[in-house]
């Protein structure tokens, strides 16, 4: 089980963990389309590689966190401006 | 032999005088039964080794083939010893140490071990063809189920009794610095390095004995292996676990460590982080490929050295030892220590042993320059297999070297977290490994602490810069390449019954890879999983296809490391169940449980139709503990009910309550409850039973991502509260006998909010809300005194005919009220305009969950619809989930619920139907299970009694 580091706690087994989705801008409602809001809510990037994301650390100090992880070794760093989740 | 016809065996024919590295208590003799005869032993006996003492060689009858099979490795993968023991299957022998009274039988064998009948598999041989599973069973798909109770007769796999006793399987979590997997010479030397340098260690060791090779050495072995011993013991801070195994490495260094040998215990499954893993699995030795080399009396020269030095059993009386190596050489002077005539075959020297005969046991062995000796034990040492599994579970594959005749770790592909030492990592003299070991012990320790140093938090301080230990570089000793005897016979997988032709075969038929070849013969996939069988499969397919075993790979090690009980990965039964400080009450009245998510609560009293009339004519108490709560307190809690519910609050005054309705961003009903004011900056919120939860993580999501600015704090209460709902038209003459707070309609009228005191107990919440559709009003008491509170509402009322009420009786008075459960009547499409909630959702405040979407279902205007529906025919109830259909058999809505009313005495339902059928008066067509179809009519309301409301505002 990989190991996340929550801003508060530290290194947490991940089980700890919600994992919340890739970190992304909510579109201002008064103004979207459908276009925009169903990319908001159904359309993930997926990459191999970097991706800022939103974990919730409900087994622990319940904190919603950003942080950035590549996908392809689980490497994990700080996410200094991750959009839509305070860090 | 056994001897069947005694009932009691004569014994320890084969046990020696005192050897020096023995590990039998000889002071103490036990007795156990081996199918049906009583035999003796020594505490410190494995069975197997207990067994052979007695003279016994077959164990147990092959997996296909019904073989005779005998000790191979005498330790735990041996195929040949997995044994029933009581009533638990698939015990290893060679591994299990004998207990008193134990009751041993062989596996799967018919009538007898001896005179097997199944045995008649070796005739017939050719009908079990390789990937015969692939070949034979394929269709008919419909005979199936035949085909597997057949193969259940002819596979050796033990018995489980349904009646067994459920025995107890622990579970643990550690966080050692280091921990080291094997407790052979390398693997000690690690541990004493690393809890010398500062780190806690944990040390694990497959067998009932720490030292590893070094038990069955000679002198200079014993006493490293006594010194070794004294300092890991002596270190405070190792813990030393035996009879152990890491099983499996996953992520980040978690490990699942899997301990025996605990009293009352089955199993103990350890989780274990470490910071630095330590592989110190040693060298297991590979059987050799001959025809014959199944029979009993077929060894490998560590297992002869097992038995001799650490069971004083004498394996044989007249030995052919083929050997290519040193340890070999060891077991050829060991078993002439041991009074046994020995013949050495020395393949450094160009002889081979090509074939070994006999009945039931070897009798002579044929030699590749035609000669043929007799002897009834016939000993390999013909190279070794480094386990790499642990390495391959970090993601190293070992890289193969020819010179060695072995597969080794590749140290470049190795994570920093995962260090290997001992015979795994290379070749040395005893002190060349103990060098090594010691040295990367204490590397382990230095990058286990720093990486503990690192982990305050993300972007922490760094580690303090350090010198790298130097860890010297293990050679590899050359080691001729033996895998198998020419021409090709006898048998690559011992547990699974695998030949050397059947790898050729599968060759044949284009399965020209490892992994396929694997898989198409089940080599390497039975109970040494692959320990024995790998390297020599991966050989004969190489030679197979004409490609190197470089070029041919290993097949993927995958956990677990030894194969551990599904007892160890279930554990223990955790299953928490929550219930209110009223369950005793609710228990002695026999009320029937509902299980709810985790809450047991009460379904009925008995008769949920009373419960309903009671609760309409007078006053009924339910139990609703389980509704979440939350505790709102800040100057924004406004800004945040404005933004989860679909409805308006700036405007809910103090002592106010408000219904309100969630949705999730795709304008789905996520949630529904009321919420009160209770002071200018204190809330408290309630939720459906299920949804507490998802409430509180939904709120804090929306505080602290999207509005971090806002004041509000929230607090989960939904067990500080006991809570009990009075209802009926005379709850308020009941509560006005044990509450301060004014009653009186105009003082404290419908949808409000009051705080005050309750049969004495202070701090409680009262809100007069309606779910029943009558008079009632919602107790919230603190949790400690909701028993009270309850058994003092009972006696008090007991002249106003008070009865308790279940859920189900507040689910039929809700429906009749027309009112609908999310989850029941709403489902993950169910969109807020779907459920009937046109005039809550309110388009124009700025901003809301969900808003854009529902604007858009507003306008569309497409969408099903939630209707009250009344069945015509007044004598049956259409089942829930009945659907909907139009008049060419379409589906156009569904019953989402349906019971029998009480108080109307018809029918009553709730349900989803398309737009353009959702006028009151329209007649649909109900299809039921049985096929049949019947008629209801759309209701002008949800509510079916009482539409207007008028009992609840009273």
């Amino acid at each position: 089980m990989m190991l996340l580091t929550c801003p508060n706690c530290g290194a947490r087994n991940v089980s700890e963990f919600r994992y919340v989705g890739e970190s992304k801008s909510r579109p201002d409602p008064e103004t979207t389309t459908p276009g925009e809001w169903r990319r908001y809510l159904y359309f993930h990037r997926n990459p191999a590689g970097w991706i800022k994301e939103t974990w919730y650390h409900g087994s622990g100090c319940r904190r919603y966190f950003g942080i950035e992880r590549n996908t392809v070794d689980n490497a994990q760093r700080a996410a200094a401006d991750t959009a839509g989740a305070t860090s | 032999m056994t001897r069947p016809a005694t009932r009691r065996a004569t014994g320890g024919e084969n046990r020696l005088g005192a050897r020096p590295g023995e590990v039998i208590d000889r002071s103490r003799t036990i007795e156990f039964r081996w199918n049906g005869v009583t035999h003796t032993a020594h505490p410190g006996d494995t069975i197997a080794s207990a067994l052979a003492a007695a003279g016994v060689r077959m164990f147990a009858r092959s997996y296909k083939y019904h073989r005779p099979r005998g000790l191979l490795t005498a330790d735990i993968f041996d195929p040949g010893a997995i044994l029933q023991v009581g009533d638990e299957p698939n015990v290893r022998a060679a591994h299990r140490l004998v207990e008193p009274g134990m009751d041993v039988r062989s596996q799967n064998t018919w009538p007898s071990l001896r005179y097997d009948v199944k045995a008649v598999n070796q005739l017939a041989g050719r009908f079990l063809a390789t990937g015969f599973y692939y070949k034979t069973f394929i269709k008919p798909e419909r005979l199936w189920p035949t085909y597997e109770k057949v193969l259940r007769q002819f596979v050796h796999a033990g018995e489980v009794s349904p009646d067994s006793e459920q025995p107890y399987f622990d579970k643990r979590y550690a966080h050692p610095d280091v921990l080291v997997a094997g407790g052979g010479p390398a693997g000690l030397a690690a541990a004493i390095a690393a809890a010398k340098a500062g780190a806690s260690v944990m040390l694990v060791e497959q067998e009932h004995q720490l030292g590893g090779h070094l038990r069955w050495g000679d002198a200079d072995d014993l006493r490293l292996r006594d010194e070794l011993v004294a300092a890991a013991e002596a270190a405070a801070n190792i813990e030393i676990l035996t009879d152990s195994v890491v099983a499996a490495r996953y992520d980040d260094n978690w490990m699942a460590v899997v301990q025996r040998g605990l009293p009352h215990v089955a199993e103990r499954l350890i989780k274990a982080r470490a910071g630095t893993l330590v592989v110190a699995a040693g060298l297991i030795e590979r059987p050799y490929v001959f025809a014959g080399n199944d029979l009993p009396g077929v060894m490998l020269s560590t297992g002869v050295r097992r038995l001799l030095n650490l069971y004083a059993v004498r394996p044989g009386r007249r030995a052919v030892v083929f050997t290519a190596n040193p340890e070999g050489d060891a077991a050829a002077a060991d078993l002439r220590a041991a009074g046994v005539d020995v013949v050495e075959v020395d393949a450094r020297h160009g002889r081979t042993v090509v074939r070994a005969t006999g009945r039931g046991g070897v009798e002579a062995v044929e030699l590749s320059d035609g000669s043929r000796i007799e002897c009834d034990l016939l000993v390999t040492a013909i190279g070794w297999t480094a386990p790499t599994s642990l390495l391959n579970m970090s993601g190293a594959n070992p890289v193969y070297r020819p010179d060695a005749a072995r597969f080794v770790p590749d140290p470049a592909a190795t994570p920093d977290g995962v260090l290997a030492v001992g015979g795994i990592a290379g070749d040395g003299s005893r002190d060349e490994l103990v060098v090594h070991a010691t040295a990367a012990g204490t590397e382990a320790a230095a990058r286990a602490l720093a990486l503990a140093a690192s982990r305050p938090a993300i972007g922490g301080t760094a580690a303090p810069a350090r010198d790298a230990v130097a860890v010297p570089q293990l050679g590899l000793r050359h080691h001729p390449e033996l895998f198998f005897a020419l021409p090709t016979g006898g048998f690559v997988d011992m547990s699974e019954d695998v030949s050397a032709k059947d790898i050729l075969t599968a060759v044949k038929e284009g399965y020209d890879s490892s992994e396929l070849v694997k898989r198409y013969t089940t080599a390497t996939m039975g109970p040494a999983q692959g320990k024995l069988e790998t390297v020599n499969t991966v050989a004969l397919v190489a030679h197979a296809t004409g490609k190197t075993i470089a070029e041919t790979g290993a097949t993927t090690w995958r956990p677990m490391y030894t194969p551990i009980t599904l007892g160890a990965l279930a554990g223990r039964k955790f299953e928490p169940v929550r219930h209110s400080p009223m369950q005793p009450w609710h228990e002695a009245r026999k009320a029937t449980p509902l299980i709810a998510g985790q809450w047991i609560r009460p379904e009925h009293y008995g008769d949920p139709a009373a419960e309903v009339r009671n609760v309409r004519a007078g006053v009924g108490i339910i139990d609703v503990t389980p509704i979440g709560k939350l505790d709102l307190q800040g100057p924004d809690v406004p800004k945040l009910l404005n933004l989860l519910y679909v409805n308006k609050w700036s405007k809910l005054g103090i002592g106010r309550v408000r219904y309100g309705v969630m949705c999730a961003e795709d304008g789905v009903v996520l949630d529904d409850g009321v919420t009160g004011r209770l002071a200018e900056f204190h809330y408290l919120m309630s939720t459906t039973s299920s949804g507490a939860g998802t409430v509180w993580e939904w709120a804090e999501n929306w505080l602290q991502t999207e509005h971090p600015e806002w004041q509000v704090h929230v607090t989960p209460v939904t067990t500080a509260f006991a809570s009990i709902n009075v209802a009926g038209p005379r709850s308020r003459e009941l509560l006005s006998r044990l509450t301060d707070v004014d009653l009186d309609n105009a003082a404290f009228g419908y949808m409000n909010v009051r705080t005050g005191t309750i049969a004495g107990v202070d701090n409680c919440v009262l809100w007069r809300i309606g779910f029943t559709g009558e008079l009632s009003y919602e107790l919230h008491v603190p949790a400690s005194y909701g028993l009270h509170v309850w058994e003092t509402l009972m006696s008090t009322g007991a002249d106003l005919g008070i009865a308790p009420f279940g859920v189900e009786a507040q689910r039929i008075l809700r429906l009749e009220k027309g009112h609908f459960i999310v989850g029941q009547d709403t489902d993950g499409l169910t969109k807020a305009y779907s459920a009937g909630l046109d005039r809550a959702v309110k388009l124009d405040k700025s901003d809301f969950v969900g808003k854009p979407e529902l604007a858009w279902q507003a306008a569309r205007g497409e969408h099903p619809k939630l209707v009250g529906l009344r069945p015509l025919d007044t004598s049956m109830v259409p089942e829930e989930a009945s659907q909907i259909i139009s008049d060419g058999g379409y589906i156009v809505g569904r019953i989402t619920s349906s019971r029998m009313s009480p108080t109307l005495g018809h029918p009553i339902c709730l349900g989803q139907v398309d737009a353009h059928l959702a006028d009151p008066g329209t007649r649909l067509t109900v299809r039921l299970r049985n096929g049949s179809d019947t008629t209801v009519e759309v209701t002008a309301e949800h509510a079916h009694f009482d539409p207007e409301g008028e009992r609840q505002r009273v």
